[in-house]
């Protein structure tokens, strides 16, 4: 981890920047040891939001402050998985944001096929630390080559097992709940099907009854479909940009959480609202495990 | 020549544009359908202090003048704009515990001043023309809170309801509660039922008390009730839907089911299972006062947060 973040950090040639990097470093290794001392969260989800505002702010293209955002994004992984964080997940394009202008859905789309890419690569942050990538939401929607390029990237990570990234593409909560539904109510019907047809008809009726109470559909049926069945708990969600909504976004999941939303656009979110978001979960966390306790 | 001027600049605004759709609505918020004559009411209303509302000709007696106009019952403090007010507003009343703790007293004396605080609320909602106010005044967790607290509670639930009977139906509030009432007392029970009953005819503010509810288990019923219907062949399933979903929770006996604004009290942040599903657009406001602090002023502020965010609903400015 130490080794991904020097490597990504902006090179300089200068003595003093040398200097300063490995200062800064071994405080942010200290700051994480203390961290770890308290409760760390294992399930973190990110609303990436602000990176329009920031290239507006700074006078650039629309796609360079999505790119900025993505520079952010490695960083703040890097944090997570360097302070024990086992799952992140990520909101990187609501089935909403289709109503966005076509060229902006089309520059983000590009950007996700691009970043895809440089996810895989050799020494990029998930081959070196074992990091596996699940794209969570209605990839239906996606188009073809975007869909394929994320089902590939499923299928490459699919063994890596330290720690889990779930990107949220296309997705929004009420959608995946729909999802769920429909796929309980749906391997039901197969099952009463299949039952029906294996059944003599003399004794259809009583059989069909007691199959009927056997088989109904339970909730742990319904959260088993979730496309986020694959995450724990949500333990923090942090939301970019000062905005306090979630935009659907993990509503199911987010019962328990810590909620934070640091006033900073997604690109210059740093270090210190990480800090800042754990220690507000460590503050948090007695009350949880005393109500977890008394359930 | 005289010549008919307005008193203040007729603009064409939008209206409803804060207020929350809920995930399964199609069309954004952003309409300007009739823009001409919302100016027109905008501009009589600035002129005569009276407000429009679209929806209502008559509020529980109190005709408006032109029909569709209703006199504001007070005027709303000074930075808050009549068209931008949340049509239901959710609260999460935490801190009345721990308002007791500081101040030496035992818990009932905390969810006591509480009340107060609830009833202060009430009021302003229904001067200030909000239509649907949800409290979570006791969730699924908390059942598994020391049981003469519990069991206080339950007993402050009766007496203020039965109390504040006649208020309601006075004041035009209807009451409704959602949450699983099976575990409630019978006789709260009953007065529950005899309350819903008896102003369900009340349109001035609708007040929905969650007792004994969980957003999880509010959706989870939801979706087996769905899953049922599917499964006895009573719907398709090519027919569910987001809506079908909607329809099933527990606010679906409200007009407006999805919050446009979420408040908790004593500055914890998070939502502790309260809606979910319904909050998947309102705007989340987290105050520092406790439950029993949170009057008048913290209100205002909540709602001056509330008026100057910008809703987007996953889109873009053009």
């Amino acid at each position: 981890m130490r080794f991904f973040l020097r490597k990504t950090m902006e090179t300089e040639s200068s003595v003093t920047g040398g200097y300063r990097r490995r200062f800064t470093g071994f405080l942010r290794k200290c700051m994480f040891s203390v961290l770890s001392m308290g409760p760390v969260p294992n399930h973190i989800a990110f609303i990436m939001d602000g990176n329009r505002r920031y290239a507006k702010k700074r006078n650039l293209q629309l796609g360079e402050g999505h790119r900025a955002g993505f520079a952010s994004l490695m960083w703040i992984l890097g944090y997570c998985y360097e302070l024990g964080v086992k799952y992140v997940t990520i909101y990187a394009f609501s089935i909403d944001n289709f109503k966005r202008r076509p060229n902006e859905v089309q520059v983000l789309m590009d950007l996700m096929l691009e970043k895809i890419d440089e996810l895989l690569k050799e020494e990029s942050l998930v081959r070196q630390y074992g990091i596996q990538l699940y794209f969570i939401g209605n990839l239906k929607l996606l188009s073809d080559n975007v869909r394929e390029a994320v089902e590939r990237a499923m299928e490459i990570t699919a063994k890596n097992n330290k720690l889990v990234l779930l990107i949220c593409v296309p997705y929004t909560s009420t959608d995946e709940i729909l999802h769920a539904v429909e796929e309980s109510c749906q391997d039901k019907l197969d099952h009463s099907q299949a039952v029906k047809q294996t059944n003599g008809s003399t004794d259809h009726c009583n059989q069909t009854s007691q199959e009927d109470h056997e088989h109904d559909i339970k909730v742990v049926d319904i959260e088993k479909r979730m496309y986020m069945a694959a995450a724990p708990d949500l333990d923090i969600l942090i939301r970019s940009s000062g905005e306090t909504r979630l935009s659907n976004f993990l509503l199911y999941q987010s019962d328990k959480c810590q909620l934070y939303s640091p006033a900073a656009l997604w690109p210059e979110l740093g270090l210190w609202h990480f800090v800042w978001a754990v220690l507000s979960y460590q503050r948090s966390y007695s009350y949880f495990e005393k109500k977890r306790k008394q359930l | 020549m005289l010549s008919l001027r307005f008193p203040i600049s007729v603009e064409k605004v939008p209206l409803n544009v804060n207020r929350s759709p809920c995930p399964s609505s199609k069309a954004q918020n952003l309409s300007c359908s009739s823009c001409s004559r919302s100016a027109w009411q905008r501009a009589f209303a600035g002129a005569t202090g009276l407000a429009a509302r679209e929806e209502d000709k008559e509020v529980n007696g109190r005709m408006a003048l032109t029909g569709d106009l209703v006199k504001l019952e007070e005027p709303l403090p000074s930075g808050l704009r009549w068209e931008l007010m949340p049509r239901h507003v959710a609260v999460i009343m935490d801190g009345s515990a721990r308002w007791a703790r500081r101040r030496g007293l035992p818990a009932s004396s905390g969810h006591e001043a509480g009340v107060r605080s609830l009833k202060e609320l009430v009021e302003l909602c229904g001067k200030w023309g909000i239509r649907i106010l949800t409290v979570f005044a006791f969730s699924s967790e908390n059942w598994s809170r020391p049981k003469a607290e519990v069991e206080f509670l339950m007993g402050l639930f009766e007496r203020v309801i039965e109390f504040e009977l006649q208020n309601f139906s006075r004041e035009g509030v209807r009451i409704s509660t959602i949450g699983d009432s099976s575990r409630l007392p019978k006789s709260l029970q009953k007065l529950l039922n005899k309350a819903e009953c008896s102003t369900k005819d009340n349109s001035r503010l609708h007040l929905v008390v969650a007792v004994s509810y969980s957003g999880k288990s509010d959706i989870a019923q939801a979706c087996k009730s769905i899953a049922h219907r599917v499964r006895d062949g009573l719907i398709q399933l090519e027919d569910v839907d987001e809506e079908l979903i909607e329809e099933e929770l527990a606010t679906s006996c409200c007009e407006f089911p999805c919050p446009d604004l979420l408040i908790r009290t004593s500055g914890e942040l998070r939502l502790s299972n309260f809606l979910l599903w319904q909050l998947a657009y309102a705007e989340l406001f987290f105050s520092e006062a406790l439950w029993p602090d949170f009057g008048k002023a913290e209100f205002v502020e909540a709602l001056r947060s509330f008026q100057q965010r910008l809703r987007r609903y996953g889109s873009r400015e053009s």
